[in-house]
């Protein structure tokens, strides 16, 4: 059975997923929280795995306890700190917990995190997890052996449309696609031109594409994202938009512009949906939606 | 040529290793410590300065020629009653000559420095880690590049989300391998091996650690 995730994909509805980030310790408060006010509005809740390299709360806890409360949640995995051994079991953990929508991250470098020491894994790369998991799906696991029980996952995973260069960026993306990702979600877009040349050749191959909105809080957040993430550029004219807000209106400035950006990607049907990132103000997905009339 | 390249350990961390061994013979080398500046005559001569200072008695010093031969036990035999009357040996070369002299000589051994890695040589005073003997070379796929080294992630499919403007995510100063890869294969016409998708690796090439006996005739 197709996940309710897929489904929505599959319905050729505009689709909106946002994130649940775990925290750091057993204090789920938040999150529940997050996810209480959340998991009826969107199509899916990302659950993200140790965001930056920073130790938090498992990925898989957190997706779980999304399912316990009724949403819909997409298990965020990256390949920095499990071999295939523990991904594999991970995974084999998530299905029988009904968790069945997985997003294949390479991964931040332990060096960005909190455990700057510790030793870095990367068995696999993104698109090499995407192959397992549809190696499992047909009943085998990487090496071979037989399952006893399967797994059914919606398998995604990630695309940076301002990659400079942008060719390699787009070979890895294609390899993606071919080890057999049904969704890909990008890396946060503000520059609109840019972002739709990049769709008309991603139309080419049968994925559905879901842009990333990272919510903007105040100018000088925009000019530190430009300074410090990696193919992500926000245009000077939104940073002047930004640094426009009157005091203490940068944040409702940012979701103006993210609910702006979002109306336009479903009115001129430039991609599948969005992925809206609110780092840290989770609550605030509900007023960007209302922003972008959904 | 190819180096080993190391590091001088903080003085701290000397200080705790040499705690209640007062008498201390110093070693360096004469081959990469000498070129990279970390265990030549000059800095063996300022850490018997600096140990003198903090109260130790060095009970001499000597550079070897080439550290890692076996020739060096044989070496430091000839000048055995100075390192007799130490308490430990403080050893300013790689940890491949530390090992070769704890392995011929039958006293504590302690190394000054931290081994990086081996270094190609790639200009003058330019030292870059391009191969860590996986033991499964793939880089007839990569233009002769190698992603297991030179990708700060050892990614075999192509670059990650971090890579920035032809550097990596790390540091601003280190290429990304994979921009380095795409570009060789480019212009080499070989576009094609990169799209090729590359099976997770293979971690099984000599199981740690790594033996070798040439085979008897
Ligand atoms: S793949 Fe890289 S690390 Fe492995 S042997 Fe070849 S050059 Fe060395
Ligand atoms: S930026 Fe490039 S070199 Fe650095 S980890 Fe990513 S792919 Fe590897």
């Amino acid at each position: 059975m197709p996940s309710v995730f897929k489904k929505a994909l599959d319905s050729g509805k505009f689709v909106v997923t946002c994130e649940a980030a775990p925290t750091k310790g057993t204090n789920l408060d938040t999150m529940k929280h997050h996810i209480e006010l959340l998991k009826d509005k969107v199509d899916a809740m990302n659950v993200t795995d140790h965001q930056s390299s920073v130790m938090r709360y498992p990925s898989l806890g957190g997706a779980i306890l999304v399912k316990e409360m009724g949403g819909e949640p997409i298990l965020q995995m990256t390949c920095r700190d499990r071999n295939r051994l523990a991904l594999q079991a991970d995974l084999l953990f998530a299905a029988s917990r009904g968790v069945h929508n997985v997003l294949c991250l390479t991964g931040d470098s332990v060096m960005l995190g909190d455990h700057k020491e510790a030793k870095p894994v990367f068995d696999l790369d993104s698109s090499q997890l995407v192959a397992a998991i549809r190696t499992m799906e047909r009943g085998k696991d990487m090496a071979g052996n037989e399952l006893d029980g399967g797994v059914r996952f919606c398998a995604g995973a990630i695309v940076t449309p301002e990659a400079n260069p942008i060719e390699p960026q787009l070979i890895k993306f294609e390899k993606k696609l071919e080890a057999g990702a049904e969704f890909i979600q990008t890396q946060a877009v503000y520059d609109m031109d840019n972002f739709r040349k990049f769709m008309e050749y991603a139309r080419q191959f049968p994925v559905k594409i879901l842009a990333g909105v990272i919510l903007l809080t105040s100018a000088p957040m925009a000019r530190f994202m430009n300074k410090n993430v990696a193919g992500v550029t926000v245009p000077q004219s939104l940073i002047d938009e930004m640094a426009s807000a009157p005091k203490g209106g940068a944040l409702a400035k940012g979701i103006e512009i993210a609910g702006r950006m979002i109306r336009q990607i479903k009115e001129e049907k430039i991609c599948d949906g969005v992925h809206i990132m609110a780092i840290g103000k989770e609550e605030k997905v509900v007023d960007i939606m209302a922003a972008a009339g959904l | 040529m190819i180096r080993s390249i190391t590091q001088l350990k903080p003085a701290e961390e000397i200080e705790r290793l040499l705690n209640g061994l007062d008498r201390v013979f110093i070693v360096g080398c004469g081959t990469c410590v000498t070129l990279t500046r970390t265990g030549g005559a000059p800095e063996v001569a300022a850490m018997k300065t600096q140990l003198s200072e903090a109260g130790k008695v060095v009970t001499g010093t000597t550079v070897v020629p080439v550290a890692c031969d076996n020739l060096t036990g044989e070496i430091l035999a000839g000048i055995d009653s100075q390192i007799r009357q130490a308490d430990a040996l403080l050893i300013m070369t790689c940890a491949y000559g530390v090992q070769t002299i704890a392995r011929q000589i039958k006293k504590t051994v302690i190394p000054a420095l931290n081994t990086l890695f081996i270094g190609k040589e790639t200009g003058a005073g330019h030292f870059d880690e391009v191969c860590k003997q996986c033991g499964t070379c793939i880089i007839g796929e990569t233009g002769g590049i190698c992603p297991v080294t030179a990708c700060h992630k050892g990614l075999v499919n192509g670059p990650c989300g971090g890579t920035n403007n032809g550097k990596c995510e790390i540091d601003p100063d280190k290429d990304c391998a994979w921009t380095a890869i795409y570009n060789r294969l480019k212009d080499l016409g070989r576009l094609d091996s990169m799209r090729k998708y590359q099976k997770p690796r293979n971690h099984l090439g000599e199981p740690s650690p790594g033996k070798f006996r040439l085979p008897a005739e």
